[in-house]
Formats: structure tokens, C-alpha cells, sequence
């Protein structure tokens, strides 16, 4: 007699991740390159391979309230030289959009921060307008003093702008709408 | 005519990075090769964008390149490394993922344009005939170490530029131009990029031990390609010394200002009196003239 049971091998998160992401995390067998060619790994609490691995085991606790996601720069290097071909540094933005999702707390609550100021000023301004951002990242971290010497040098210097460009401010503010309306429509269908 | 490349400076380039764009314009100038900014662009989304949301990731490059293709042209020059990502990753992920590509399409209520083409300055240069002609200076005196970072070759399925772990199209340039390099090991490691504002800690250890290299090997100066990678590098060097109880005094340039003073631009035209590390001395021979 032929079996009908399924068995179901994918957790919950491993399928967030694919949906966010487009990456299956089933694929990684441990080689840990991604942990071992990582730059910021020695200030991670789990090493890339580890958040994978937790990712697999349905460990959302752990995984959602982990450091190293929101420490990831980005470098890709983890990607590049991962032997399956899994995005490594896609997995960790795919977290990232999981955690806030489910409004969990980033842990390190400054990068998030600066996500925020940053993309607000793009939003509004239409182009990255430093000060701006800086000023809205300031009020979001509640700590003025950071950097302010190099500020003050960085416009002496004449690296900054005064006075924002707003071009195509119109033009940004409509994309965002439009992509959180998708979005939105994406995940209530 | 319209002019053979569409010029996306990215917001870098417009204020921090202002140096890149007129040196890099200058270069061109020098070298006949016609370049126009693209109207009305926006910014590129950069990492806060693809941290958040691929769809918005996705759709702030295609705006840039639906608005070079209405002028009319097709091939997109983007100095910022971070942008050139940006721009590459949008055209792979939307020729991968049709589904993503109706939606960035729904996003902008356009049709995405199809046979656009982003490239990097150095893959511009490299390509230019006879470029060892143009030199009208020598710079014996400079020992450069060319620092790509990250955004330049990876992902390399992706970036499809130059060799991923040890590129030489920098090198080669700066060399074609009469230009020493060096080689050293920390060509694409990474300098913490945007944590810079978070978690500038990691940004110091990560660029200390990019400046000890360099100077274990001998050079005076970075050359770089990337706006993020010069502002880590050049304005937090004296933070680094002074937590390091060290000192480098590395100058940090962009390649496109080293070149320009190898074809004999004006010191003043490139923008070079803007570092936080001084390049006077290193230049000293230069000026004079």
C-alpha cells in the first residue's frame, strides 16, 4: 500500500526566508565559509552558518532576537564563496524584514535606526540629504554628540550640504507609496 | 548628439564624495570621453533600501535607468561603487525573477527598460585605447595600494567585474598611467561600510587593519573607487590612530584623482585640498611646478 503521509522538512521561518528571499537555507551543508570569511563575525553572537542552521531548525527565538543580522555590512563575501550558492548576505536581509515584520525589537537597535532616518530622508528629499538624515538619526538614537567634532570638520571641508536638492522628492515619495501598498496587498492575498 | 554615457553621480558624489565626481568628470574631459548626467535622478536606495524592502531595492535603480533610456541612451556610468551594485543587482534580479520584474514595473508604472548597461569608470578607462599617451606628469614618488572593497566585484555572478577575491583592473589602470601599485592582501576586505553612523567600532577595527597592511607593505597612499570606503578610510583615520596610540598618515584617493594628476589636470581641479589626510607632502614634487 502506498504511503500519503507527507513529511514536511521546511520550518516556518526556512519559509519566510524563501518567500522574502528567494534563498533555501536547506541547501547548506555546515562548511562554515561564510562564517570564517566574515569580517564582522568576531562581534556576532552566532556566526552566520549558525543563524542558517537556526533558520532551519525553526528557532525563531533565537534567530529573530540574534545581533547578527543587524551587524551584517553587507560585504557579500559570505555569498560569494558560499559552495551551494545560498545568498548568505540575502538570508540576513530577509531576517531582518522578518523580525520588523513581527515587530520584534532589534537587538542592535542603532542600525535599525539608521535604516530608518535613512530611508525617511530619501523618501522626503528624493536624494540622500546627509544632514538631514544625520539630525533624524540623532533624535531617533538620542545621542547628539556622536561624531560632532568630525561634522563640524566634514564642513569646513565643504562635504556637506546646507540645503537639500529635493529632486525628484515627488517622484521617491510616490514609489515608496506604492511599494508598501503592494506589499501589503501581497501579504493579505 | 547625445553623449555616449548617462552619468548616475549617486548622492554621494553631489556632497561627501564631491571630489570623485570633479575629478572624475575631469578624467573624462582629458581623456574626449562623453559623458551626461542623468535628469532628475534619485537616490539608489543603497543598503537601508535592500535591508527592508527588495521591491523598493529593486525599483529606485530602474527609476534612474527609465530615465536614461527616455534620453536616449543606453549605457550608464556609476563611480560610487555602492550605486554600481545598486544598478548591476536591479538589471540581474529583474532578467532572474519575472515576477519581481512586473511588480517593479507596477511600482513605477513603466515598462522597465531592457538592454541597459551599467558600468564602472575603471571598466570604461581600462577599455580606452591608448590612454599611456595622455600622461603629462610623473609621479615617481607614489606607492599606491589599490583598496576596491566590497561593492566592486561582489557578488561576483552578479558584478561580473574583474576577478572577485584578487581584482587587478584598478592596478593595471593606475599602472597604464605610469602609477606604482602594490600588492597586498587586503584588496576587497571589507571597511565596515555603512555601520560608520551604528556601529563605528566595528568600523575602526575593520580599517585599522586595512591601514596596517598598507603600511606593512610599504605604500604611501590608498587609492580607492568607492565614496563610502574613502569617507571610513580618510575622515577616521585620526580616530583610529589615536585609539590605536598609532600613526599612518595614509592619503586616501580616488583613482579617478590619482589618474587625473597622471594626465596633467590642474592640482586645484581635483578636488584634493577636501581629505582629512593630507596628500600635500606625498604631492610636494607635484606642486612645485
Amino acid at each position: 500500500m502506498e504511503s500519503t503521509l507527507t513529511i514536511t522538512s521546511q520550518s516556518e521561518l526556512a519559509e519566510a526566508v524563501l518567500r522574502e528571499s528567494g534563498q533555501n537555507v536547506n541547501l547548506c551543508y555546515q562548511c562554515r565559509k561564510c562564517a570564517a570569511g566574515c569580517p564582522i563575525s568576531y562581534a556576532m553572537d552566532y556566526k552566520p552558518a549558525q543563524l542558517i542552521h537556526a533558520i532551519r531548525l525553526g528557532m525563531d527565538d533565537l534567530v529573530l532576537n540574534s545581533k547578527t543580522m543587524w551587524l551584517c555590512a553587507s560585504c557579500e563575501t559570505c555569498t560569494t564563496r558560499c559552495p551551494q550558492d545560498v545568498d548568505v548576505a540575502k538570508v540576513m536581509d530577509a531576517v531582518k524584514i522578518v523580525a520588523l515584520r513581527r515587530g520584534i525589537k532589534p537587538t542592535v537597535p542603532q542600525v535599525a535606526s539608521f535604516y530608518k532616518a535613512a530611508l525617511a530622508n530619501i523618501k522626503k528629499c528624493g536624494r540622500m540629504y546627509e544632514l538631514g538624515m544625520i539630525i533624524g538619526l540623532k533624535l531617533r538614537t538620542f545621542d547628539f554628540f556622536k561624531d560632532m567634532e568630525l561634522g563640524a570638520k566634514m564642513f569646513k571641508k565643504g562635504k556637506m550640504k546646507i540645503i537639500p536638492s529635493l529632486t525628484g522628492a515627488r517622484r521617491t515619495w510616490k514609489i515608496f507609496s506604492r511599494v508598501k501598498s503592494i506589499e501589503e496587498g501581497k501579504r493579505n492575498a | 548628439m547625445t553623449a555616449k554615457y548617462a552619468y548616475y553621480p549617486g548622492c554621494s558624489l553631489h556632497s561627501t564624495g564631491s571630489e570623485y565626481d570633479v575629478s572624475f568628470r575631469a578624467v573624462c574631459e582629458k581623456l574626449d570621453i562623453d559623458i551626461e548626467e542623468i535628469k532628475g535622478w534619485v537616490c539608489c536606495g543603497t543598503s537601508p533600501a535592500h535591508c527592508t524592502s527588495r521591491l523598493l531595492s529593486l525599483a529606485l535603480p530602474f527609476e534612474n535607468l527609465c530615465k536614461a533610456e527616455k534620453m536616449g541612451m543606453t549605457n550608464v556610468v556609476a563611480p560610487c561603487a555602492a550605486c554600481f551594485a545598486r544598478l548591476r543587482t536591479a538589471i540581474y534580479e529583474a532578467a532572474e525573477d519575472s515576477e519581481i520584474a512586473s511588480q517593479i514595473s507596477e511600482v513605477l508604472e513603466s515598462p522597465l527598460p531592457e538592454s541597459m548597461n551599467v558600468l564602472s569608470p575603471i571598466e570604461i578607462f581600462c577599455n580606452h585605447e591608448n590612454i599611456a599617451d595622455a600622461v603629462k606628469r610623473q609621479l615617481p614618488d607614489l606607492k599606491v595600494v589599490c583598496y576596491y572593497g566590497c561593492l566592486l566585484t561582489r557578488p561576483s555572478k552578479v558584478m561580473q567585474f574583474d576577478e572577485c577575491e584578487y581584482p587587478m583592473a584598478m592596478d593595471n589602470l593606475l599602472r597604464s598611467v605610469g602609477i606604482s601599485t602594490l600588492d597586498w592582501s587586503y584588496k576587497t576586505e571589507c571597511c565596515g561600510g555603512a555601520l560608520a553612523l551604528s556601529r563605528t567600532d566595528v568600523v575602526r577595527k575593520l580599517t585599522h587593519d586595512i591601514f596596517e597592511e598598507a603600511k606593512a607593505v610599504g605604500a604611501n597612499a590608498i587609492a580607492v573607487g568607492c565614496p563610502l570606503c574613502h569617507a571610513n578610510l580618510g575622515t577616521r583615520q585620526g580616530e583610529v590612530e589615536k585609539e590605536y596610540g598609532t600613526r599612518y598618515g595614509l592619503p586616501i584617493l580616488y583613482f579617478t584623482q590619482l589618474m587625473g594628476l597622471a594626465l596633467g589636470v590642474p592640482l586645484k581641479k581635483l578636488g584634493l585640498q577636501k581629505h582629512f589626510v593630507s596628500a600635500d607632502a606625498l604631492l610636494s614634487g607635484v606642486s612645485k611646478e
